[in-house]
């Protein structure tokens, strides 16, 4: 029970986009598309999964005060890896969110969730919360990238809705990412009231 | 001339904050006060040209040369890190006034993600350089300086529209993160105008 | 387990030790991953080039890296279906644009396929589809060399509302026939290219 609620509190409570609104440079960076948010929501699952498990395993071997290198070396790493078999096994994936893979490293989600949950917790716990955390991040991502991808094209998934020329391209381009998130969260806060 | 279109283009053209985002955490986090965002912004340049100077470097000379160019990411975050470290303790001796000026957001700026990004678009050379031959340390690090600007005058601006936008009445769910998030887009908005201006330019310096 | 003390001597063993088995496991996945994103890159051109000459087995007889007249370098691949030609223009509209060109002997386009775009997404972006067979664009089996949009007195439709773009794209296809076959204009940097 105690997985399940470490789990939900990432999916809802602390939903890193909408509630705790961490790692806004890749949410609005890859939300072009829903395609492009699911994939860099669950690349950022991936590492952050692993990321919390072996920081929660080495917590107890680190000394406090070189606590954040060694953090970092370990998320870095961990992204380099999964850059390298994204290159290998997905080249499609690569080409669209390019630049932001390798910039997981500074997504402060992953080394927040470090210092907040995985240096504090059971190995166990730890990989509960990242994937908690990380499907929250994947699931606003993926919201914001159909919402982008409807108003701007008509289409979500790459399945049309209604005719591209009613799509209010800006929804594409950079302004409408701010716009269309800021609107998610406006909506969050209602429904957060009710 | 070409510099001169590097430096328009990064700024206006394809500002890293409004059109690259990059660098969106500090834009949102610390945009309250137009006096905390140009201390932000003249940290945020200051580190920014150091560390792609640096990290240029290290690509060029240390990772190139033996193959390791798979070291890219875990280098240059470290890098940026001892950086910021050492330029805190530097300033620290040297000048303490800019270090009350500016210590508060060095710590910061390691996780901004704007340095990371640039250090690697200069050293991979994938960056946008019309009009120069080759893309090279000067030009690298001058690109570095140009976005540094670019993201100092987009939070400057921001930070000048919150100030306003404190004063005003907001329907309740829409205050805080929500507003200021729309009001990035109207700006981001703006700068879109200045969109295809970078090839007017190049066309008008005869960089065809 | 007690935590270590942070003193310099557990800070130096610990950092060492993580940089180590980090580094170990990265030098692994490279060693792993390499040849398979090498096989990756190298299938996605010979994909690539068959699209482009119309399907089918292709045999690429030579591999030639020339430079276009604007300086640009340029990738030639000589086939017995014809010629495939990684060709590239800088002034896209968001930046650089690269495409892959087929061509016959004569200098007639087989098909193309863009590689890289910095254009705006869901308008430049269509540069993909808008210069295919059936398409509005359409200008496969024309003759590459001096293609342009209407706008500048050409026969080419240009993508609704991304002029640049055309432009940027036709350039790379008429600069690509200019160098693949050796045209006096173009600033070869190997001559005699007629291989047929």
């Amino acid at each position: 029970m105690k997985a399940l609620r470490i789990f939900l509190n990432g999916v809802v409570k602390e939903n890193p986009t909408f509630v705790l609104l961490l790692g806004m440079c890749p949410t609005l960076g890859t939300t072009s598309s829903a395609i492009n948010g699911m994939s860099m929501g669950l690349a950022t699952m991936v590492v952050l999964v692993f990321s919390n498990f072996i920081i929660s395993l080495i917590k107890d071997i680190v000394p406090n005060m070189v606590r954040i290198p060694a953090f970092v070396v370990v998320i870095a790493s961990l992204v380099t890896i999964l850059q390298m078999l994204i290159k290998a096994y997905a080249p499609e994936v690569d080409k669209s969110l390019g630049l932001f893979i390798p910039l997981i490293v500074v997504n402060c989600i992953i080394l927040g969730r470090a210092e907040a949950f995985a240096a504090k917790n059971n190995p166990l716990d730890s990989i509960f919360d990242g994937l908690g955390i990380g499907i929250g991040f994947t699931l606003a991502l993926t919201l914001l990238g159909a919402v982008r991808e409807l108003l701007g094209t008509g289409r979500v998934f790459d399945v049309a809705l209604f005719p591209e020329t009613y799509g209010a391209l800006l929804f594409v381009l950079a302004p409408g990412a701010f716009i269309a998130l800021g609107y998610l969260i406006a909506i969050v806060n209602k429904l957060k009231k009710n | 001339m070409a510099y001169i279109l590097i430096f328009i283009t990064a700024i206006f053209v394809n500002n890293v904050v409004l059109s690259q985002f990059l660098g969106i955490c500090p834009f949102l986090g610390v945009s309250k006060k137009v006096e905390t965002a140009v201390g932000m912004s003249a940290a945020v340049a200051f580190v920014l040209t150091l560390a792609t100077l640096v990290t240029y470097l290290i690509q060029a000379h240390v990772l190139v040369p033996f193959g390791l160019e798979y070291l890219q990411t875990i280098a240059f975050i470290l890098v940026i890190a001892a950086l910021v470290q050492m330029v805190e303790i530097i300033l620290k001796k040297v000048s303490p006034a800019l270090y009350q000026a500016l210590g508060v957001f060095l710590p910061l700026i390691t996780t901004n993600c704007c340095i990371l990004g640039v250090a690697i678009l200069v050293a991979d050379g994938t960056y946008d350089h019309t009009g120069i031959e080759t893309a090279g340390l000067l030009t690298g690090v001058w690109f570095a300086l140009s976005t540094a600007l670019g993201f100092g005058l987009a939070l400057v601006v921001f930070a000048a529209i919150r100030e306003q936008l404190a004063m005003m009445n907001i329907p309740k769910g829409m205050q805080g993160m929500s507003i200021a998030l729309v009001t990035a887009g109207l700006l981001a908005m703006a700068f879109m105008g200045f969109s295809g201006v970078n090839n007017g330019l190049a066309h008008l310096f005869g960089l065809n | 387990m007690k935590k270590l003390q942070s003193t310099w001597y557990n800070m130096a063993v610990v950092l060492t030790l993580i940089s180590v088995a980090m580094g170990a496991a990265l030098a692994y996945v490279n060693q792993v991953t390499k040849p398979t994103i090498e096989q990756e890159q190298q299938k996605a051109l010979e994909t690539g080039i068959q699209k482009v000459l119309g399907g089918g087995d292709v045999k690429v007889n030579e591999e030639k890296t020339l430079t276009d007249a604007n300086g640009e370098s340029l990738q030639v691949y000589y086939t017995d279906k014809g010629m495939a030609v990684k060709a590239s223009d800088p002034k896209g509209f968001g930046g650089r644009l690269v495409a892959l060109v087929g061509l016959d002997y004569e200098g007639n386009i087989l098909g193309y396929e863009v590689l890289e775009t910095k254009e705006t997404p869901g308008l430049g972006a269509k540069a993909q589809t808008w210069f295919q067979a059936g398409a509005k664009g359409n200008i496969i089996g024309k003759r590459a060399g001096d293609l342009a949009v209407s706008k500048d007195g050409g026969d080419v439709d240009a993508i609704t509302a991304s002029t640049i773009t055309s432009r940027a794209f036709l350039r790379i296809v008429n600069n690509a026939a200019a160098t693949a076959m050796g045209k006096p204009d173009a600033n070869t940097s190997a001559t005699g290219l007629h291989k047929n």
